[in-house]
């Protein structure tokens, strides 16, 4: 079975709400809609207080090149425009509207009939996806309709889709391609005419058997897809290592994926452009699943981004005793969260509870040497060596040492037997070093 | 939500992995040959060991009392390992007080002098063996032969060169025709009495190598335990494949070039593999963590080092037995490695 090369580690699956189908969350009485929940530039807001607003109007504006628009995911009142403390525990814009009874703005398609003729030409397809907001699914939230546009000289050959969810307990991408595959096919082959690429992978690790079949028989009605049963290994659902997997190639350091022929987009992604290009519809909710060692009812919702996020533990048996830790996204490469008020956002694709006696860190030990972070790293790099150069504040070797090849999988930390926070160290040199680059730019 | 949430980066995850697991692996993994020299050594072997490994731990933890004040890692396990290897490395018959030396030297100055577990740029047990070598050689080279525990002759009565020992005796004689290696194994190596009469021959075949029935120190004679500790340790991810395939490969390659090219004067490179302290070398020592490369390509170049080094002073060199010096010799450049054989790094391949 395929998969990628260098490194990688096996954590657990603990996938323990991957038989739990997908319900749809009540909406809140309040929701807070950041304007900065994409890579890139905040949304302009384009709403004030006391303005009445319904599901699926334009409420901030795209406001640059790298930037995405965002529709209002309730209809209510706007309370308020202030700054809400986000996932990232910092307080950023956000938009805080009342909810009244669900009104769809005029336009979007809201019945569940699947919509199949594509009608659309290649540059009206992402033009719509622009309009609609749409962003990577996967949690890099970067604009879908941007890495539509292929830079000039460069030939996309393969379009990516990604159903790996590599990480553990996640598994909102396997329902929904379990649910909603056909709308996913359809979505990918849209993507696949916005691109002007005749071929489509999907890549899907092994531990979902059912998903790979599901697909394997849907795909047969689609020209040019084919789906990939991939070995169990994190992290394949990396970018680079998807397009290593799959195809064989590798990303150059400091290049973007385009320079292999591919580009790759997550199933939710697909869906979503299902939705913005056969609906109408803008991207205002999601597939999020609520698990963790400490979940009372592990359980897949689909959300209204802006959703609090204590609303979603609630409606999954409530608050544990023994909550420790509550983390967004994924065990591997999620944040640990300050606040349950933290509201859902386009790129939230869990929300992990973990007990109290798994959320502390090991005690760090000395480093013994033992090279398992150098096996791991699935980047070729050498993370002991790194974290000793950042902590010796040794800028120059550790750029040499490729630190912004680091994709911050977390595979290092992960297996280091001293406990040693491998991933921080990186991380901060990460940040010095590209502010070095930078600057060097500006000469 | 009245508690208090843990914050910290992610990975949020960790494998069930800690330093004590990894030692106590290698100190399982020693347990059959920790019984095989009981079984061949008797209670001698039982002191030997004992002594050492207490004094190593003791010898950590009053460094890390007095001296440092600082955290006690004595039940990592790291102390211990050092104590068996230690043991391993010499014979059953060596003085007390020589050991407590030993342990010293491959404790306080090998080890904790550089900062304790993880910092040794030499592995520690060897620094210890090497050390006690050069310091007390005769006592060093006197061996016990093993003889089974409940065998019919007393164990005192017969104490002989090691097989390579005995086997570098008898190059002068092979240099000059006198004698050639296939007589040398069919009747036997002669044994000498402290005259230099031959009182005997030590016949030595497969067999008695495979099983431990020889002279040598307590740990390397039996390499059928050895080789099922290394199984473990193998199936365990305690060690790599990558040290101990280009070790026996390279010592094995160049064995074989001169028996191929002088049959007469060099051993079959078999009876390299299995004589000697090579193979308690190539899987508990040269794989040490601490003071291996870090990187495949590396553990190769590393390997092949120990191998080479380890046969042209086994040939040429003063001493019968080359692994301890060729494991020390090629942790010294350990660190040049590191930086001269990096990792594979993704995204270097050639783009279509």
């Amino acid at each position: 079975m395929k998969t990628f090369k260098l490194g990688g580690v096996h954590p657990p699956e603990n996938k323990f709400s991957s038989s739990e189908a997908i319900q749809t969350l009540p909406i809140p009485k309040k929701v807070f809609v950041s304007v900065s929940q994409h890579l890139g530039a905040p949304a302009t807001v384009l709403v004030k207080r006391g303005d009445e607003v319904k599901t699926g109007q334009l409420i901030a504006k795209s406001s640059g090149f790298i930037s995405a628009n965002i529709h209002s995911p309730v209809t209510g009142k706007v309370s308020k425009l202030d700054n809400v403390m986000d996932q990232s525990g910092y307080k950023r814009p956000a938009i805080i509207i009342d909810t009244t009874e669900d009104v769809w703005e005029d336009g979007i398609d809201t019945t569940p009939d699947i919509n199949r003729e594509i009608t659309l030409t290649k540059d009206e397809i992402i033009k719509r996806i622009n309009e609609m907001g749409v962003v990577g699914l996967g949690g890099a939230t970067f604009p879908t309709h941007v890495k539509m546009m292929v830079p000039d000289g460069k030939k996309a050959e393969y379009l990516i889709i990604n159903g790996v969810e590599c990480e553990p307990y996640l598994t909102s991408d396997h329902r929904l391609m379990l649910e909603k595959g056909e709308e996913m096919l359809i979505g990918t082959t849209i993507l696949m005419k916005a691109l002007g690429v005749a071929k489509a992978i999907v890549g899907i690790e092994s531990n979902k058997p059912d998903a790979i079949q599901h697909l394997t028989q849907l795909a047969t009605k689609f020209n040019g897809i084919t789906v990939q049963a991939l070995k169990v290994k994190y992290p394949q659902g990396g970018e680079k290592q998807l397009i290593k997997a799959l195809t064989g190639r590798e990303v150059p350091s400091a290049k973007l994926p385009i320079e292999t022929g591919c580009v790759v987009d997550n199933v939710g992604t697909a869906f979503a452009v299902y939705e913005a290009v056969q609906k109408n519809k803008p991207l205002i909710e999601r597939v999020v699943t609520v698990t963790g060692k400490a979940a009372k009812k592990p359980s897949n919702f689909r959300v209204r981004v802006g959703t609090p996020i204590s609303e979603l533990i609630e409606h999954a048996g409530g608050v544990p005793e023994n909550l420790g830790k509550i983390i967004g996204g994924g065990p591997m490469m999620g944040k640990a969260l300050m606040s349950a008020e933290a509201p859902i956002v386009k790129g939230s694709s869990g929300i992990l509870l973990m007990p109290l006696e798994e959320s502390d860190r090991a005690a760090m030990k000395s480093c013994i040497r033992c090279a398992r972070c150098v096996s791991a790293c699935p980047m070729g790099l050498e993370p002991y060596l790194i974290a000793q150069e950042v902590s010796h504040k040794m800028w120059d070797r550790t750029e040499a040492d490729k630190v912004m090849d680091c994709i911050e999988c977390g595979s290092c930390q992960y297996t280091c037997p001293s406990g040693r926070p491998l991933l921080d160290y990186i991380r901060l040199g990460k940040f010095k070093v590209g502010q070095i680059i930078r600057s060097r730019g500006k000469n | 939500m009245d508690n208090l949430l843990t914050i910290s980066g992610s990975p949020h995850v960790h494998a069930n992995e800690s330093i004590k697991k990894i030692m106590y692996s290698v100190i399982y993994a020693m347990i059959p040959a920790m019984l095989v020299s009981f079984y061949f050594f008797g209670l001698d072997a039982v002191r030997v060991l004992a002594i050492s490994v207490v004094a190593c731990v003791l010898v950590e933890f009053l460094i890390q009392k007095y001296l440092i004040k600082g955290d006690l890692t004595i039940n990592d396990g790291s102390a211990i390992i050092t104590g068996v290897l230690l043991a391993f490395n010499v014979p059953s018959s060596l003085s007390t007080w020589i050991i407590i030396v030993g342990a010293i030297v491959s404790i306080g100055i090998a080890k904790m002098a550089f900062g304790g577990v993880g910092k040794n740029p030499f592995n520690p047990a060897l620094v210890g063996r090497v050390f006690l070598l050069i310091s007390f050689p005769v006592q060093m080279t006197t061996w016990p032969i093993a003889k089974p525990l409940f065998g019919n002759s007393t164990l005192d009565a017969v104490t002989g060169a090691t097989f390579l020992g005995n086997l570098k005796d008898q190059v002068n004689n092979l240099e000059a025709g006198k004698v050639t290696v296939g007589q040398l194994i069919e009747k036997g190596l002669p044994q000498y009495n402290e005259l230099g009469d031959i009182v005997g021959y030590q016949v030595t075949n497969y067999q008695d190598l495979l099983l431990g029935q020889m002279g040598g120190s307590l740990g390397e004679i039996s390499v059928i335990a050895l080789i099922l500790g290394a199984i473990f340790m193998l199936a365990k991810k305690t060690i790599t494949w990558q040290i101990p395939v280009a070790y026996l490969g390279s010592a094995f390659v160049f064995a074989g070039i001169f028996w191929l090219i002088n049959p007469d004067v060099y051993i079959n490179p078999l009876y390299h593999m299995i004589a000697g302290g090579l193979i308690l070398g190539v899987f508990y020592m040269a794989t040490d963590m601490v003071s291996s490369p870090m990187s495949v390509k590396g553990q190769i170049v590393f390997g092949i080092g120990c191998g080479v080094i380890t046969m042209v002073i086994r040939f040429w060199g003063g001493y019968p037995e080359g692994v301890s010096f060729a494991i020390l010799i090629m942790n010294a450049f350990a660190p040049v490695i590191n930086r001269g054989f990096k990792p594979a790094r993704f995204g270097k391949l050639k783009m279509v």
